[in-house]
């Protein structure tokens, strides 16, 4: 062995010639591997592939001198972008490629965006400066942003938009959800613009809570939320407790609440056992518009403003809830729910009405025992370990200071810093989604609740986390879109008061501020006739006869009616429409013929309006019968023109109509008196 | 000195065997199949196919499938595995058939938009393989916010399913508008058409004035998110004109 080396050695190195000779081929030999990589790479490989794939292609002409070989890079210095993607991924401009389902050739998919503008590492993350397939997608030692996985892409977006983006419904829904559910009462997050995220709920005040319900319903909550609520729809996350744990919690709550001297007041009337008296009462009430009860085919029926009332009696004392259908404000002062001025007898049937839905399985395994002193000491000890009064306000305990770690960049968190569970993917998405889902795995004593959230509720919260990152923080105001700031809008004076206790806002939106449910009502002052208000507020009728959700009976007194119609028909005016400039009556019979031409003809608004109840049948907009005796003239006329302008969003097309064409249709749907017309001559006279 | 490395080389060949034999045993617990305790003849679907979804996310409703035997009755305890093509996921991705004959999975769709197949299969006596195809649609930016665009404005007449929440115009309209999925119909509209449709209305093409004009409501942009919502959903689906290749 050591013979045959040395005279390798000899034969190579045996004189000065010869060893000049191999030493300036292995130098020769290492100059080419450079050129080698080059010429092996795996970018170069991917054009040959693409030059291949459109040789027998149709569009092969176009395509070929679209195609420029070599390294491609979009560099954005504003940006921070770097990007050499287009290296390999050579079609992604090609709309006609849209056949091809192989990567790295796919087109990209439309988008508002220019690649040129944007590159691909803003959306995608990523190593934008790197050629290699590993490098540019994987975490490496250098870098460690993988590419970010497709059903999380919408959190790119939200680097730039701030507020909610159509087009990118994951994001608009995480981040409803981050308000929603709670998470920030615990969680700091910071926007960019330098705000906190709100939260959007609002969990009740513990410090009245003996008031409500009992401490045997408490515990059974404690130990399990869902097991109230009918499908899964208590928001109220479950905090694994022992039973220890809850029963000292219950305990010390009890022990703690205050009573309100109005919830125990006793009423004239019992709680009255009429189901069929305290059903339609619900219903007449439309106490469905805001809460949920289940049926008996097992499907939620209702709205989810309110708390779903599917075993509420299981829950609520009876005194409570009549002195809570009697005013609930004097309870809660910022409720949503409306203060009904519902009479005594009306309380009797529908508490009677409501304390009727139990479920004897409910309590049936909680027994308490009276609660100790030290049992309620260590129930204060765990609502302040649990953190309770981050999100529920409860007398005597301050609400704690970041209760859980600040989330403001959490999308940018390095992976080195996370732990992760065994057989888990170790990237950042999956860690946030699996902590999301479940919290209590990452370890003992964490204190992070159990949610009870969907996988596409998950993958939505995780898409607003992710978009929560370093670059969203310190991207130059001047290339995000901000979002709208939310109005406050208050009503002012007697009226405003009024409008607040009957929780307008709940569903009605004005100057911006206020619930989605009910029509805008900022130009409502524009829009109607003063006596159709009147008669609308006292007795509410249905205007589209299709809605399920629709404005409650308040039992307003005439002053009240009153005082609310002045503050509408003065304050709510539109600068668009002059109410008083086109008369209510007295147009020529020709323009009415013309108008009802075009209502049925030209314009087919039959398909969604019904004025005669015999022919027509439309069943989509508000019915148009007694459209004269409600609606200004001015109004319909600038509807015609361009409803958006007076009513953003709204479903009505723009017709793009000429005068001549709204005015006819303005003469005809104004003479739409209907049965309201006599009421109406009766109030001139 | 030596024995501390040897200590060293002992830890780590013990955490090597120990990190070996965990992914080794991680891996037998995925390849691992339940075993199926009855066969059947046939799978069919009972619920969730062709539904739509965006790209990435879990479809709305589970996927539910049946295996049956010959004379067609519900056969609990066959084994079913789920298949699709990558970036698809199940859970669970294989099962035995409940008492009802019946397995069910949650899906999610991968991240890129377009018709996804799915393969539920089962092996009958014969140690065949019997497989069912389902299609479920996933849909891109483009095509979201065509669907928003849809709910919003088109729903209520195109859609002649009603639901608590909305009641369907549908059956009060004189001349029925043509739902989204009517791919028979709608793939015969070429796309200059049905633009000029929405844009101005059914007489634009000498149908229907009930259909009335978007033009000034929607912008084009908004106009091309629908019509591709409409191509993306339509049943059969919309086969493209597709590449010509050149003859040698």
């Amino acid at each position: 062995m050591k013979e045959e080396l040395k005279s390798l050695g000899q034969k190579l190195f045996g004189d000065s010639v010869r060893a000049f000779g191999v030493v300036s081929l292995v130098f020769l030999g290492s100059l080419a591997i450079a050129p080698a990589k080059n010429r092996f790479s795996e970018w170069r490989h991917y054009q040959h592939g693409y030059l291949k794939m459109i040789r027998n292609r149709s569009d092969a002409v176009t395509l070929q001198r679209h195609f420029q070989g070599g390294i491609q890079q979009i560099w954005l210095p504003d940006l921070g972008v770097v990007d050499r993607c287009t290296s390999c991924h050579v079609g992604l401009k090609e709309a006609s490629l849209a056949d091809v389902n192989v990567q790295p050739f796919r087109p990209h998919p439309v988008i508002p965006h220019k690649l040129d503008q944007f590159g691909c590492t803003m959306c995608h993350r990523g190593q934008g400066a790197a050629t290699t397939v590993a490098e540019a997608h994987n975490s490496t030692l250098a870098w460690e942003q993988p590419i970010l996985p497709a059903k999380y892409i919408e959190s790119s977006c939200g680097q730039c938009h701030r507020g909610p983006l159509p087009g990118a419904p994951q994001l608009n829904q995480g981040r409803h959800l981050l308000s929603g559910y709670g998470c920030v009462h615990c969680h700091t997050v910071k926007l960019p613009d330098g705000s906190t995220m709100k939260a959007t709920d609002d969990p009740p005040s513990l410090s009245h809570i003996a008031d409500k319900t009992t401490r045997q319903w408490i515990d059974a909550w404690l130990k399990d939320p869902q097991a109230y609520a009918a499908t899964d729809t208590a928001t109220m996350p479950n905090f694994k407790l022992s039973d220890y744990d809850a029963r000292d919690i219950s305990a010390f709550l009890i022990a703690n609440s205050i009573s309100l001297p109005g919830d125990s007041a006793t009423l004239s009337a019992k709680a009255s056992s009429d189901p069929a008296a305290g059903a339609s009462l619900y219903g007449e009430s439309f106490c469905a518009s805001c809460h949920a009860v289940q049926n008996a085919a097992g499907n939620l029926v209702g709205g989810d403003i309110g708390p779903e009332l599917t075993r509420v009696g299981s829950k609520v004392k009876p005194e409570w809830l009549q002195a809570w259908l009697h005013n609930p404000r004097a309870y809660d002062a910022e409720t949503a729910m409306p203060h009904y001025r519902f009479s005594d007898p009306q309380v009797a049937i529908l508490s009677g009405f409501l304390l009727a839905k139990t479920d004897s399985d409910l309590l049936a395994n909680v027994h308490l025992e009276a609660a100790t002193p030290e049992q309620i000491a260590h129930g204060k000890r765990l609502v302040s370990d649990y953190g309770c009064a981050s999100c529920h306000e409860i007398a005597g305990i301050k609400k704690p200071e970041n209760f859980a770690p600040e989330l403001s960049r959490i999308g940018s968190k390095p992976v080195t810093q996370l732990v992760f569970l065994p057989g888990m993917q170790h990237t950042l998405p999956d860690y946030i989604a699996t902590k999301i889902n479940q919290p209590r795995t990452f370890g003992q004593g964490l204190k992070m609740p159990q949610y009870t959230f969907t996988p596409a509720q998950i993958d939505s919260l995780t898409t607003a986390l992710l978009a929560l990152n370093d670059r969203s923080a310190t991207l130059p105001p001047s290339l995000t879109v901000a979002a709208t700031p939310e109005s406050d809008y208050q009503p002012a004076g007697k009226a405003g008061k009024l409008m607040a206790d009957l929780a307008c806002f709940s569903c009605h939106r004005i100057n911006g501020h206020g619930g989605d449910m009910a029509p805008d009502l900022t130009w409502e002052g524009s829009s109607v006739q003063r006596q159709w208000l009147v008669d609308f507020l006292k007795n509410p009728n249905t205007l589209r006869p299709a809605l399920i959700r629709r404005m409650p009976r308040f039992n307003l007194t005439d002053g009240e009616v009153n005082e609310l119609t002045d503050y509408i028909m003065t304050v709510y005016q539109s600068p668009a429409v002059d109410r008083d400039s086109m008369p209510l009556s007295g147009y020529p019979q020709g323009q009415v013929e013309l108008g009802k031409q075009l209502f049925y003809g030209k314009y087919s608004c039959q398909g969604c309006h019904i004025v005669d109840t015999k022919t027509d049948k439309g069943y989509i907009g508000p019915t148009l019968t007694q459209v004269g005796s409600r609606l200004t003239a001015a109004w319909i006329f600038q509807w015609m023109k361009n409803p958006q302008a007076l009513r953003p969003g709204t479903m009505e097309p723009n017709r793009a109509m000429s005068d001549e064409d709204a005015g006819a249709l303005t003469a005809f749907l104004i003479s739409q008196k209907g049965a309201g017309k006599s009421e109406v001559a009766k109030a001139k006279k | 000195m030596i024995r501390n490395s040897r200590t060293i080389a002992a830890l780590v060949a013990a955490l090597l065997t120990m990190s070996l034999a965990a992914s080794c045993s991680r891996k037998a617990a995925s390849a691992v199949l339940p075993k199926a305790t009855a066969v059947g003849a046939s799978i069919v679907e009972s619920s969730g196919g062709k539904q739509i979804a965006q790209a990435g996310t879990p479809l709305p409703q589970p996927l539910v499938v049946q295996v049956n035997n010959e004379q067609g009755t519900a056969v609990p305890g066959a084994l079913v595995e789920f298949t699709a093509a990558p970036g698809v996921t199940f859970d669970p991705a294989n099962g035995l058939t409940d008492s009802s004959g019946q397995l069910t999975t949650n899906v999610t769709l991968g991240g890129m938009a377009g018709r996804y197949q799915l393969t539920a299969s089962t092996t009958d006596k014969a140690h065949k393989n019997v497989e069912l195809r389902i299609e479920e649609i996933a849909l891109g930016y483009q095509q979201t916010l065509g669907r928003q665009l849809n709910d919003q404005y088109c729903d209520r007449c195109h859609n002649p399913e009603s639901t608590v929440e909305r009641v369907s115009n549908f059956d009060n309209l004189e001349i029925k508008p043509h739902p989204f999925t009517e791919g028979d119909t709608l793939n015969k509209i070429s796309e200059a058409d049905l633009t000029a449709i929405i844009s101005h209305g059914g007489p634009a093409l000498n149908k229907s004035a009930l259909m009335p004009a978007w033009g000034n409501t929607l912008s084009k942009s908004d106009i091309q998110a629908l019509t591709s919502y409409i191509r993306a959903i339509s049943d059969p689906p919309k086969r493209n004109a597709g590449p010509v290749y050149a003859k040698n």
